[in-house]
């Protein structure tokens, strides 16, 4: 690959790092910053789901137990435990993937809307343990955190240290997830998405793959999890409910699955149209679900994938028009 | 624990069966013949229980409520086949996602329309009474919600087995491109299997309303539910739909009394074990 090939391949990546690194000096205050880092939360999660639902095929309605249990973990230890931040993070990452193992191994042995239901049903009891287990979770009160750590100094408490903390973290996210859809796992994992058979036929063990996936994408959604804990410092079943699933899922579909600017864009316009919707009307669920019915009906493929469409065949029509002349 | 305590509570158990089955015979139907789960099911139950709770209060005797919130909710059910998911047809994964869109609309209508606070529907005023059985009270409700529910599963049986429009929902859960290619008008048939489910849904709101009343979250509460049931006694199976009800109802309502905290985990661990041991539910037919 020539320099240049890869320099222009960079672009975006640069851009969006540079956009990243300005918009705290663009925005006009504290709150449109905060705005900002939960969607950059809400974004990491909907890239990890990304991986089930794009690269796996796998739609997945589980996704906010991922938000909700390594946040649980988190919130729990700091502040019922007493454990300093890092191994209180370390051990909500732990969980959020241990249960992404388990979730995998019970949802897995179905495929397509069987998946779907299974993974509705797991979401749903994790929602039903923090609702009911009032002892451990405080039930629908939830759990508080007392404030944001301070690692070296650096004061988390504070709107614009914690915005760089979460997009330090989402590029890195970003990072390895553009190097993931370029592994040979990640090709592996799209083969068993769309020849399952055939990979089987080539010796690729299909339920480790697609296992391995669920495990990747839990362990993801597990650091949005805990930053969630982080930027929110409550936890409550609300982060868990089929609603939140929905939305997340939402996310993906909206902005095109598989890609890696679809679910950040899709988490974009999701975060705004619910940020600008409930401050008007109370009626966002509504609203919410008449943006996947007119997904659904008009923009199936997404927004990224429906755009690179529309690029060719107007490049196209171009080249066509110019030939003649 | 006494034996009043024991025979009570399996009574509560069966009469959750019996609601149970009102919900996933329909959702069963539509998922075995559509090949779409319907995420809208749980909100066609609360709808109709909210439907029950209106029409109560507008003095309608309890089963004129019940018919007409089935009948509103069976309408519904077939207007949405009609005008969303015939347009997304072929589209198995856009027709799921498009029922979430309405269970979300569902729920937030009637959050809108009936406010948060619990609606309670009083049960007709000949059932409020308790019926002495061998030294024992039962609430008579619940009986008769275990009556309707076995009627109601021996009538649907008989549709299925017994009558020609039975045997092509029959026909088309087994094969649908063989019952097409035989001439079984298909898609007539979805629009009819919508209403019949969704009906079947609005109708157990309204059964369930005295025992569960009517509130928001109530379909988030219920859909799981009827997913277990389904996934336990097989798609497209009337008898299968019936037997896991009973299963679910019995380990909801013990799991409730027994061990509240973790009522909900209980609840899905036959769901699990059938997965584990026999994926296609207890009375499945091999998928095709």
């Amino acid at each position: 690959m020539s320099l240049r090939c890869s320099a222009a391949r960079s672009l975006p990546a640069l851009g969006l790092v540079l956009l990243l690194a300005v918009l705290p000096f663009i925005l006009p205050g504290p709150f449109y910053i905060a705005i900002a880092h939960q969607i950059l939360i809400y974004a990491l999660l909907a890239l990890s789901l990304d991986i089930l639902v794009g690269h796996g095929g796998m739609i997945s309605l589980a996704q906010a137990a991922f938000l909700g249990v390594p946040a649980y973990v988190y919130v729990g230890l700091s502040a019922r435990a007493g454990l300093s931040p890092l191994p209180a993070a370390l051990s909500a990452l732990a969980a959020g993937t241990a249960l992404a193992g388990l979730f995998g191994v019970l949802a897995l042995r179905a495929r397509g809307l069987g998946f779907l239901m299974i993974t509705l049903a797991l979401g749903q009891v994790v929602w039903g343990l923090a609702y009911r287990w009032v002892d451990l979770t405080g039930g629908d009160n939830g759990m508080r955190l007392s404030a944001r750590p301070r690692p070296f100094g650096l004061d988390l408490g504070r709107p614009i240290p914690f915005y760089y903390f979460v997009s330090v973290i989402f590029l890195a996210a970003l990072f390895f997830l553009r190097r993931f859809a370029r592994s040979a796992f990640g090709a592996s994992l799209r083969g068993t998405r769309d020849q399952p058979r055939r990979m089987a036929m080539l010796g690729h063990h299909v339920f480790r793959i697609r296992w391995l996936a669920f495990i990747y994408s839990g362990f993801l959604g597990s650091i949005a999890g805990v930053l969630f804990a982080l930027s929110f410092r409550f936890i409550s079943p609300q982060t868990m409910t089929l609603q939140q699933a929905a939305e997340v899922l939402l996310m993906v579909i909206l902005g095109g699955p598989g890609t890696l600017a679809g679910p950040l864009i899709g988490a974009v316009i999701i975060t705004l149209v619910k940020t600008v919707v409930s401050s008007y009307v109370a009626r966002w669920y509504t609203v919410l679900g008449l943006i996947f019915i007119g997904v659904e009906l008009f923009l199936p493929e997404g927004l990224v994938p429906g755009f690179a469409r529309l690029r060719r065949r107007l490049g196209a029509a171009l080249l066509a028009r110019r030939r003649p002349a | 624990m006494s034996a009043q305590f024991w025979l009570i509570q399996t009574l509560n158990a069966v009469a959750m069966g019996g609601l149970l089955f009102l919900l996933a015979a329909g959702f069963s139907l539509i998922f075995g013949l559509m090949r779409v789960p319907n995420l809208a099911h749980g909100g066609f139950f609360m709808l109709g229980a909210y439907l029950g709770a209106t029409a109560l209060d507008e003095n309608l005797p309890f089963w004129l409520a019940a018919l007409a919130a089935a009948l509103g909710v069976g309408l519904l059910g077939a207007v949405l086949e009609r005008a969303l998911l015939r347009r997304l047809a072929g589209n198995e994964q856009g027709q799921v996602l498009a029922t979430l869109g309405v269970a979300f609309i569902i729920a937030d209508l009637c959050l809108m329309t009936w406010g948060g606070n619990p609606l309670s529907l009083s049960p007709p005023a000949w059932l409020m009474r308790a019926i002495a059985i061998g030294g024992f009270f039962f609430p008579a409700y619940r009986l008769a919600v275990l009556v309707l529910a076995v009627l109601l599963a021996v009538l649907l049986v008989a549709l299925m087995e017994k009558t020609r429009l039975g045997a092509m929902i029959r026909a088309g859960v087994d094969d649908r491109e063989m019952a097409e290619g035989v001439g079984i008008p298909v898609s007539r048939l979805f629009t009819t299997i919508f209403f019949l489910g969704a009906a079947l849904a609005g109708l157990g709101g309204v059964i369930g309303g005295p025992i569960l009343s009517a509130y928001p979250g109530l379909d988030t509460d219920m859909l799981p539910l009827a997913l277990i049931v389904v996934i336990l006694g097989g798609i497209g199976s009337i008898g299968g739909a019936f037997v896991g009800s009973m299963i679910i109802g019995f380990i909801y309502n013990f799991g409730i009394a027994l061990f509240p905290n973790f009522a909900y985990v209980i609840l899905f661990l036959p769901m699990i074990a059938a997965l584990l041991i026999k994926p296609e539910g207890l009375f499945g037919r091999v998928p095709q």
